[in-house]
C-alpha cells in the first residue's frame, strides 16, 4: 500500500527533542522532516519587535540536527514560519544561524529554498479600497493607511501552494516566512499525491510536536503516516502513548470550533472523522474532508507599539490592607495623578493586579476570596519610557506609604522581593492588523527564491 | 451531584488566536459526555453568568460526539499580550468551569 511518513521533531524549532527520539524517527525511514517554528501565541511583541520566540542558541541546536538528519536520508526539510513570526527579519535570523551551520559542515550542501510572506504596504491598501479586506473573528479591528504605518511590517499565512512549487524542484530545505502551521506538512503530502484533507489533518496534529500525546509535550518527536484513505500518528519515543483521546483532543485545540477549521483558501470539516487506536501507541484518522473557498482568504498579522511600561512587584501579607486593596489601589492612583496634574493622564495608564485575588481572571473572576497573601503587581503604561518609569517610581512611593483609613501598619505596605525594585520593561505591541485578505493567486505573495549559499 | 473537573478526563483553557479563548472539556466515557450533555447545565446563560461575559461575548457552545468533547469559545476583552492583558496564552482561565455541578 502506498504510504509517505512525515517526522516531526518538535512542536517549535528551539524547543529541543530528546536525541533518542530523533534517531528512532530516522531509523523508521521519513519521507520528509517539517517542523513549525512559529507562533502567535506568546502575544504581538515577538512580530511587532521583530524578535525570535527562542534563543538563538537553541534554534541552533534543533536546526544541526534537522538539517543533517534531513541530509543524511536525502528527504526534504521545510521549516514553517522561520524565527517565530515569519517575517523578513525572522526568516534571515534563520538563514544566519543555517549558514554557520553549513559552514561548520562543509561537506552538507542542501539545496536551499527561502519563501517570503510579508505583505506589502501597498498591497494592503488596494485590497482595502476594492473592499476585499475583512476583520477576522468578528472583530471590528479597524485597518488603514495610518495603522499600517504604525504597524511594524505585515505577514500572511501561506497555505500549501507556494511551497508545492518549491517542493517541485527538488529543495532540499525550504525556509518558509509565515506559513498556516498545518501548510508545510500537508505540503509534504499533497506533492506526493495524497488526499489534501488528510494531508492538512495530520500536519494539524503534527504542527504541536508530540502534544498529541499522553503524557504530551512540545519537546518530543512525532511521525505521522498517510496513506491513501486515512492516516496514522505515533510517538517517537516508548514512553508516550497516541490514545484516541489525546488524537481527538488535539484536533480542538487552539480552535474557536470543534471540526471546522479555516486556513488559506481551505475550510477542513472533522466532524465525520473517526479516531481508532491501532496498537497500544498509535492511531489511525479516517473521514477528513476539505473544501477549496472562494474566493480564497489570506490571513493578515501585523503588529504596532502602543506604549512602554515599568513594572513592580510587591507582596502585601497585612490583613488589613488585604481586605481593603482595591481601595486603596484606587486611592493610590488618585494621589499620583494630583502629584502630576502638569502631565496630561491621557499619557499614562497605571494598572494593579492582585494576584491571590483576582490577579489571572481579573473581572471575569467568579470567586471573590482573597487568600492571605497578596502579590501585588503595578504598572505604569506611558508614551514613553522615561515617563512610565517616573511614574511608576512615584506609585511605588505612594503605595509604599500611603496611610489608608484604619492603618495600623505605619512603616510600610509593601514587601518588595528584589531591589531595586522597579523594571523597565521597554515597548508594549498589540496585534493591529489580523485581518482577512482576498487573494486572486495563492502563491503570488509568497515569492521564493533559491538561496545562494545552499547547494544547487 | 459531581463537579465538571471529577467527571472531565482534560479540561483545558487556550487562546485561539489573539483575540479569543476557548475552553475545551472531555471524557472518557461515551456515558459521562451524554450525562454533561443531558444535564443541561452548560448553557450559554449559565456560561455567561459565570464568566461575567455578555451573551454577544460568547461566540458558541459545541457539542461534539465524535470526540466525546464540549468546547466553549469567547471574546477576549483585551488581545493577546497587549496593555490590560492578564493572560498572554489564555491557559488559567478554565478554573471556575471545574466547579460547575452536574446532576
Amino acid at each position: 500500500m502506498k504510504s509517505l511518513k512525515v517526522l516531526s521533531p518538535c512542536g517549535i524549532l528551539g524547543y529541543g527533542f530528546p536525541d533518542s527520539s530523533f534517531a528512532a524517527g530516522l531509523n523508521d525511514r521519513p519521507d520528509a522532516i517539517v517542523v513549525d517554528a512559529g507562533s502567535t501565541d506568546a502575544g504581538p511583541h515577538k512580530l511587532g519587535a521583530k524578535t525570535a520566540i527562542v534563543s538563538r542558541m537553541a534554534a541552533k541546536k534543533d536546526l544541526k540536527r534537522i538539517i543533517l538528519g534531513g541530509w543524511e536520508l536525502k528527504i526534504p526539510v521545510i521549516i514553517g514560519s522561520a524565527g517565530g513570526s515569519g517575517g523578513k527579519s525572522h526568516v534571515e535570523w534563520t538563514l544566519d544561524i543555517i549558514e554557520e551551520i553549513l559552514r561548520e559542515n562543509p561537506t552538507v550542501r542542501p539545496k536551499t529554498a527561502i519563501i517570503w510572506a510579508d505583505i506589502p504596504n501597498e498591497e494592503i491598501l488596494t485590497k482595502l479600497s476594492q473592499g476585499k479586506v475583512k476583520a477576522l473573528d468578528a472583530t471590528v479591528l479597524p485597518l488603514d493607511a495610518q495603522i499600517l504605518q504604525e504597524t511594524t511590517g505585515v505577514v500572511a499565512q501561506m497555505g500549501v501552494e507556494p511551497i508545492l512549487k518549491v517542493l517541485s524542484q527538488g529543495a532540499d530545505l525550504i525556509v518558509c516566512g509565515r506559513a498556516y502551521d498545518p501548510a508545510p506538512f500537508a505540503a509534504v503530502g499533497v506533492n506526493a499525491g495524497f488526499d489534501p484533507a488528510l494531508s492538512y489533518h495530520l500536519g494539524k496534529v503534527l504542527e504541536c510536536g508530540a502534544l498529541c500525546c499522553n503524557p504530551g509535550t512540545t519537546k518530543d518527536c512525532m511521525m505521522g503516516v498517510l496513506y491513501e484513505d486515512c492516516f496514522e500518528v505515533y510517538p517517537c519515543d516508548r514512553k508516550r502513548k497516541c490514545t484516541t483521546l489525546s488524537v481527538a483532543a488535539h484536533t480542538f485545540y487552539e480552535k474557536d470550533h470543534p471540526y471546522l477549521l479555516h486556513g488559506p483558501g481551505i475550510e477542513m470539516d472533522l466532524s465525520h472523522c473517526t479516531f481508532t487506536q491501532i496498537g497500544e501507541n498509535r492511531v489511525r484518522v479516517q473521514g477528513s474532508c476539505m473544501e477549496a473557498t472562494d474566493p480564497y482568504w489570506i490571513k493578515l498579522e501585523g503588529a504596532r507599539k502602543v506604549a512602554y511600561r515599568t513594572f513592580v512587584v510587591a507582596g502585601v501579607r497585612d490583613p488589613l490592607l488585604i481586605s481593603k486593596i482595591e481601595e486603596v489601589e484606587d486611592l493610590v492612583r488618585q494621589s499620583v495623578v494630583e502629584q502630576y496634574q502638569d502631565i496630561d493622564e491621557s499619557l499614562y495608564t497605571i494598572n494593579f493586579l492582585n494576584y491571590g485575588k483576582n490577579g489571572v481572571m481579573g473581572a471575569l473572576e467568579p470567586n471573590d476570596q482573597a487568600g492571605h497573601e497578596l502579590c501585588v503587581v503595578f504598572e505604569v503604561l506611558a508614551n514613553t519610557q522615561d515617563l512610565a518609569s517616573s511614574l511608576c517610581s512615584s506609585v511605588r512611593s505612594t503605595f509604599m506609604h500611603y496611610g489608608y483609613e484604619g492603618r495600623k501598619s505605619t512603616a510600610g505596605n509593601l514587601a518588595f522581593p528584589f531591589a531595586p525594585s522597579d523594571v523597565n520593561f521597554g515597548a508594549v505591541y498589540e496585534f493591529s492588523v489580523y485581518h482577512l485578505m482576498e487573494v486572486e493567486d495563492p502563491s503570488a505573495l509568497f515569492p521564493s527564491q533559491w538561496w545562494e549559499k545552499g547547494g544547487r | 451531584m459531581d463537579r465538571l473537573v471529577d467527571l472531565a478526563q482534560m479540561l483545558r483553557s487556550k487562546n485561539s488566536g489573539p483575540f479569543l479563548i476557548t475552553l475545551d472539556v472531555f471524557f472518557s466515557e461515551e456515558e459521562t459526555y451524554r450525562r454533561v450533555f443531558e444535564s443541561g447545565v452548560i448553557t450559554a446563560s449559565n456560561i455567561c453568568r459565570l464568566y461575567h461575559l455578555k451573551e454577544s461575548e460568547l461566540c458558541g457552545i459545541y457539542f461534539f460526539d465524535a470526540a466525546l468533547g464540549i468546547k466553549i469559545t469567547y471574546h477576549r476583552s483585551v488581545s493577546s499580550g497587549s496593555c490590560g492583558d492578564s493572560d498572554v496564552y489564555g491557559a488559567q482561565q478554565h478554573a471556575p468551569l471545574m466547579e460547575l455541578l452536574i446532576p
